[in-house]
């Protein structure tokens, strides 16, 4: 029952969003440091795993840096791919959930209503990035980490899907500081964890809505390409090429 | 003509024999009775370990989210389809012989579809709200997401529970006002409730005939339907070697497979249990050795046209996943499954002698059902573990709580079928006594 005038306009102020958020990946500049995994798992609230539990394969990185080799030795070389979730415009992980938890929101984030989510995991089999992380048990903290949980996040319980979200906490506050000086929020105010915290510079993150945005103008580089393009989900990071390449 | 009484002699036999199993119980099947229970109660406390830890004591994993369950509910819905398809393909055929199997192949799909709904709340990583599942009225106006196949399992399979109880009951009515005119005690108004008013008056006949000879084509619809859908659970996502348009046919063939695998089984044990040698005859195992051989062919058939199209494509992503099963880590059991499911069924069910041999079929439907799970194991599990990145392959192998359920379920459906067999005739009465009488008249 969406009568109230004021929820209804509530809703189309966000759903005429200006913004469209947008994160390109340099190739060229990632070092492999997994700065950005530490970051994310910071901020984020992501609980930890443990040796053993990563042995199991359990432990959830909400972005994560692929290795791969190239060439044979002795001239190999390591390549690195930072991988969170895409945030698909035609995300395979949404119509897949039974109950809603995956959905889009106006911005062009996917969002994950941990609330909502039962634990199907079909979304998680249904993402080509296997960008979706389950907790497959209820999260803990070693002491003191518990003392360093974030406020602003919440923290996930057993059973449910979780996966990166732009650090929609931060995208959220820098919105209401533009909002409260009655402007757009300015290219560069609004970094999520991994992006503040990349010593290379590697990642980016902007909105694409600004024409004069980083992101924007990266976007358009001829070095840019989607991970598997050909499954046309239009994700929402642009990886630029390896100069060397 | 004048062997015409012989007929009707025979009738108060039949009714002995085969309400028999309902009046005598012997103490093994008490002992059996408790040993399932044992089993079932196991189980039970290994899925509450299961929730009251999480659903991490399974190998599930990144990146394999469904495994040993959701194969399970694959299984056992392919069980379900032994009653249905036995009864009513061979009623849609009027095929003469199916007197004696339809009951009890009923029967298992009644069981096998409880089962299957409990592999769906096995596998849910918070099953204490599985009923936002459901579509109820709340206020937020949150709905089921009905473009989710899920959402179309879950629909398919509530109708197709709902259809094969109603089949179920229609044949039983007969059968129920005459145990309520046999059997003494509390079991009689049971009997009397079920039984709604039957004293086989012509038109009572008459009504049943036409509600058996619509549900009849309408459940096969129905069946085809739910077994397409649990293989568009699969086709429908992007996972290399899921996305497939044969894995719906391929599917309903399948289940078909493991479900008159499993009628050979079950009308093997009750055979011998019930001695109900008069009823089910080798002519009966030999039938259902060739139908087995058809389906052994068909199911052959499609996996050969899905394989060869993906070799032949050479796609590095579907690639992947067939070079894992045809020699890379899942071979062994792809190869025993290969053997379980094609190779030994074909090779001993064309020999007609083989056919003959109800011991031998039996064997053959053990073997069917095993290498079947197997192949359920292997559709869902390979392609999961070696996603297009293949940073993240892995490997996945049940842990001991999946088997303490899985085990516990196998138990809990014998039970199910042990009890009902003490509480309707595993062989329709009517049917029998009305498959006597053509019989005699052609």
């Amino acid at each position: 029952m969406s009568q109230d005038p004021q929820a209804t306009e509530e809703y189309s102020k966000t759903a005429a969003s200006p913004y469209k958020w947008e994160m390109v990946v340099d190739l060229d500049r990632c070092s492999g440091c997994e700065a950005c995994v530490v970051a994310c798992h910071a901020e984020n609230n992501i609980r930890i795993s443990g040796e053993e539990e990563a042995a199991e394969g359990r432990a959830i990185n909400w972005i994560r840096i692929e290795r791969y080799w190239e060439g044979d030795y002795p001239n190999v070389k390591a390549k690195f791919l930072p991988v969170m979730c895409q945030h698909c415009d035609d995300a395979p992980c949404e119509p897949v959930c039974p109950v809603y938890a995956s959905y889009h929101t106006p911005e062009g984030l996917n969002a994950q209503v941990y609330n909502r989510c039962i634990g199907v995991r079909y979304c998680g089999n249904n993402c080509p990035y296997v960008a979706r992380q389950f907790n497959w048990f209820d999260p803990h903290w070693d002491e003191p980490l518990a003392e360093q949980l974030n406020p602003d996040v919440s923290v996930r319980s057993g059973g449910v899907m979780e996966k990166c979200t732009f650090c929609v906490q931060r995208i959220r506050s820098g919105k209401e500081a533009a909002h409260k000086e009655g402007r757009r929020v300015r290219d560069g105010e609004i970094t999520p964890a991994c992006v503040q915290s990349c010593p290379t510079s590697a990642l980016i993150f902007g909105d694409r809505n600004d024409p004069d945005s980083r992101v924007s103008h990266l976007k358009k580089s001829r070095r840019g390409f989607h991970l598997m393009e050909s499954l046309g989900t239009h994700p929402a990071v642009t990886y630029l090429r390896r100069l060397s390449e | 003509m004048t062997d015409r009484p012989t007929v009707w002699e025979e009738m108060p036999k039949i009714n002995r024999d085969l309400l028999s199993p309902l009046q005598t119980t012997t103490w093994t099947y008490y002992l059996w009775v408790g040993v399932l229970s044992c089993f079932v109660a196991a189980g039970a406390g290994a899925w509450t370990y299961q929730i009251q830890t999480g659903i991490g004591q399974t190998d599930l994993h990144h990146p394999i989210f469904w495994g040993s369950y959701i194969a399970s509910f694959v299984f056992w819905i392919g069980v379900s389809h032994s009653g249905t398809f036995i009864s009513g393909v061979l009623r849609l055929t009027n095929a003469e012989w199916r007197r004696p199997v339809t009951r009890m192949a009923e029967l298992m799909t009644v069981v096998a579809l409880l089962v299957t709904t409990l592999f769906v709340f096995y596998h849910l990583g918070r099953v204490w709200r599985f009923y936002y599942l459901i579509p109820y009225p709340n206020q937020r106006e949150l709905w089921p997401n009905f473009r989710s196949p899920l959402m179309w399992d879950a629909t398919a399979i509530f109708t197709y529970a709902t259809a094969s109880t109603i089949y179920i009951y229609l044949p039983l009515i007969p059968d129920f006002a005459l145990a309520r005119d046999r059997i003494q005690g509390w079991r009689k108004t049971v009997y009397g409730w079920l039984a709604i008013g039957w004293h086989g008056s012509q038109a009572q006949w008459r009504t049943l005939e036409m509600a058996i000879r619509i549900i009849t084509p309408l459940i096969v619809m129905v069946m085809i339907s739910v077994h397409s859908i649990v293989g568009f659970d699969f086709s429908m996502a992007l996972v290399p070697a899921w996305h497939s348009t044969i894995f719906a046919p391929y599917f309903v063939v399948g289940a078909v497979h493991s479900g008159l695998g499993m009628v050979v089984i079950g009308l093997y044990t009750l055979r011998r249990v019930y001695r109900l040698h008069e009823y089910v005859r080798t002519e009966h195992f030999e039938k259902l050795g060739k139908l087995l051989l058809v389906t052994t062919l068909l199911l052959a058939y499609m996996y050969f046209a899905e394989q060869l199209t993906v070799w032949y494509g050479q796609v590095p992503d579907h690639m992947a996943v067939q070079n894992s099963l045809l020699y890379g880590a899942y071979a062994v059991p792809f190869w025993f499954m290969v053997s379980c499911i094609y190779i030994i069924p074909l090779v001993t069910l064309v020999w007609p002698r083989f056919r003959q041999w109800p011991v031998g079929l039996m064997m053959i439907g053990l073997i069917i059902n095993l290498g079947m799970y197997i192949e359920r194991m292997l559709i869902i599990v390979p392609p999961l573990a070696r996603p297009r990145l293949s940073f993240q392959w892995d490997e996945y192998f049940p842990s001991l709580i999946e088997f303490a359920i899985l085990v516990g379920t196998l138990a809990l459906a014998l039970l199910l079928y042990s009890l009902a067999v003490k509480f309707v005739p595993v062989i329709s009465i009517w049917e029998e006594k009305l498959g006597k009488k053509h019989a005699q008249e052609h």
